[in-house]
């Protein structure tokens, strides 16, 4: 039976920068998926924008391009990736000028659209779309006039329409990480989209390896076994057109793959493993059988699913004040009573000059102590030092500048043995909230589009 | 024989919005079955008393000889708006991991 070797090469914005050409240039590889948008990235992309309005995607995949793209051609590895953020067909133009730049011709760029409903908040709510917060349950309409961004995730389909029409790489703003791994499977072996076995088996390749490296050895709880971390493999999957497939990596590569790192990955932000939903499908993990078949081979087999919902996620982010987070490093003997004392210190001055923080608004954290997990991991009795990691969070940006200016006297008029402090004053970030909330499916999906043009 | 749950099992945590979700996984069908019945949603919100605010809750994933637990109200606000060193919860994996359980001694791996 042929199969077609699937990898993904950036498990979200700020994975290694190498992973993907590693991938490329390691083994036989017929796609390669690539990841940008964490929950807020779109925020960002938007303010970036707002000043350059030929920005708003994410520039790292230009760079990756510029460095490969003459291998993609040649060998014909397709690409997809959400790195179009809120502006693909911007990508498109820079990666046409890249490809000019290195004289590279006769290839397709896809640009998948539609995911953006932000110009169309008023509306929706307007005709009765509350669009609330999947968490607390609050309607938009709450926190309206601060919305940054808000966008509907995609499934594959849009994706395999642009892979149908002979894209060697496809930019999309938000769709799922999973739709980059179904995609080509249902491209190569012509799935039906209401074949929900076949779609779940897709989803769940694409969880398996969305996350980069967690699958093969990263982030793995008995790291002591695993091996040549440093130089770890990226993810590869062998799927089969019917819909079982082989969790791999290339050979020589560190780390490994196993029914354990698999399971992990698998579990890796679960809810109900009765319903993993998603834009194409709802999956059932609890179908999931694994069984190694070979070193760093994982089989995974016997997936089933369940149509898809009438709504899509929609993931929108807004305005919530601003933060700053500062830190202090105390040694020497009674460092955790320094510290304690330190951070008093730092909160009462600040409310003698008339700038109090609420419970809610403040953290203080000893690092060293126990500052992850409280009342789990029983701290030393006097430790050689500790870091002291102050933070706030207020909708008064002047309150958080304040705090800023409060952390380096300490130096000189606090406790003894306080150090560290560098970088200069911590500064005013503006926070920039996540809000989950699901759509009709009607309302999106008959405004996607999808072009895909030839350089 | 009361042992750490590290012994018997491993896990991995991320976060859920403003809670973690922390996936364990027994080392045998039969290591599954023991650890079940011991690690209740009650147990664990015990564990994290200190991380988690909100309720535990629990799920059981036989195939993988796993369960999956999330934590609710366990981030300070989760994402972008916490204040905390670990506002995705990337830790309670390896907390869980400490918690003490009952296991057979047939059942241990060679220490």
């Amino acid at each position: 039976m042929t199969t077609v070797r699937i990898g993904n090469g950036q498990g979200f914005w700020g994975d290694s920068v190498d992973a993907p050409v590693e991938l490329l240039r390691g083994g036989e590889i017929d796609y390669i998926g690539m990841d940008y948008l964490a929950e807020v990235t779109l925020s960002i992309m938007m303010r970036q924008k707002l000043r350059n309005p030929e920005m708003g995607y994410a520039t790292d995949f230009i760079g990756f391009v510029e460095r490969v793209l003459p291998e993609l051609v040649e060998r014909n590895v397709r690409v997809l990736c959400n790195a179009g953020g809120l502006n693909p067909n911007g990508a498109r133009a820079k990666i046409f000028e890249v490809a000019r730049k290195l004289g590279v011709k006769g290839f397709k760029v896809g640009v998948v659209e539609g995911d953006d409903i932000l110009p169309r908040l008023p509306e929706l709510i307007a005709a009765g779309h509350d669009l609330a917060d999947m968490e607390t349950g609050a309607p938009m309409s709450t926190i309206v006039d601060r919305v940054t961004s808000a966008n509907a995730y995609l499934g594959a389909r849009p994706v395999v329409e642009a892979l149908d029409e002979g894209a060697l790489i496809v930019l999309c703003g938000r769709v799922t990480d999973t739709a980059l791994a179904l995609a080509p499977m249902a491209h190569e072996f012509g799935w039906d989209f209401d074949d929900w076995d076949l779609m779940a088996s897709g989803t769940v390749a694409g969880h398996i390896i969305e996350c980069g490296a967690q699958c093969t050895g990263g982030n793995f709880s008995r790291w002591w076994e695993v091996e040549d971390l440093w130089n770890v493999g990226y993810p590869i999957v062998e799927a089969s057109s019917d819909g079982t497939f082989v969790v791999t990596k290339h050979e020589g590569t560190g780390g490994m793959v196993t029914v354990d790192t698999v399971s992990e990955q698998l579990l890796y932000e679960m809810g109900d493993p009765e319903a993993y939903v998603g834009p194409d499908c709802v999956a059932r993990f609890t179908s999931i059988q694994l069984e190694e078949v070979g070193k760093d081979r994982v089989r995974v087999s016997g997936i089933r699913g369940e149509p898809r919902t009438p709504t899509l996620k929609i993931s929108a982010s807004y305005l919530e004040g601003y933060k700053a987070t500062g830190q202090l490093t105390v040694s020497g003997p009674r460092a955790v009573e320094k510290a304690e004392l330190a951070a008093e210190t730092i909160w009462k001055r600040l409310e003698r000059g008339g700038v109090v923080f609420e419970d809610g608004q403040k953290t203080v954290e000893l690092v060293g102590v126990g500052a992850c997990l409280p009342g789990i991991t029983p701290p030393p009795d006097d430790p050689p030092e500790v870091v002291l990691r102050l933070g706030v969070h207020d909708d008064d940006r002047a309150k958080i500048e304040r705090f800023g200016k409060e952390i380096a006297p300490l130096v000189t008029s606090g406790p003894p043995g306080v150090t560290g402090f560098a970088g200069g004053r911590p500064k005013p970030q503006q926070v920039v909230a996540y809000w989950p909330a699901l759509l009709a499916r009607e309302e999106v999906e008959g405004r996607v589009r999808v072009t895909v043009e030839e350089a | 024989m009361r042992v750490p749950l590290y012994r018997v099992a491993h896990a991995r945590s991320g976060d859920k919005g403003d809670g973690s979700n922390v996936g364990l996984i027994a080392d045998s069908p039969e290591l599954y079955e023991v650890i079940a019945k011991q690690l209740t949603a009650a147990a664990v919100k015990e564990h994290f008393r200190l991380v988690c605010r909100g309720e535990v809750e629990r799920f059981e994933v036989p195939n993988l000889n796993a369960l999956n637990f999330i934590l609710h109200d366990s981030l300070g606000g989760g994402g972008t708006e916490s204040l905390k060193t670990d506002a995705q919860g990337k830790t309670h994996g390896q907390g869980l991991l400490t918690l003490e359980i009952d296991v057979p001694e047939t059942l241990l791996p060679e220490p």
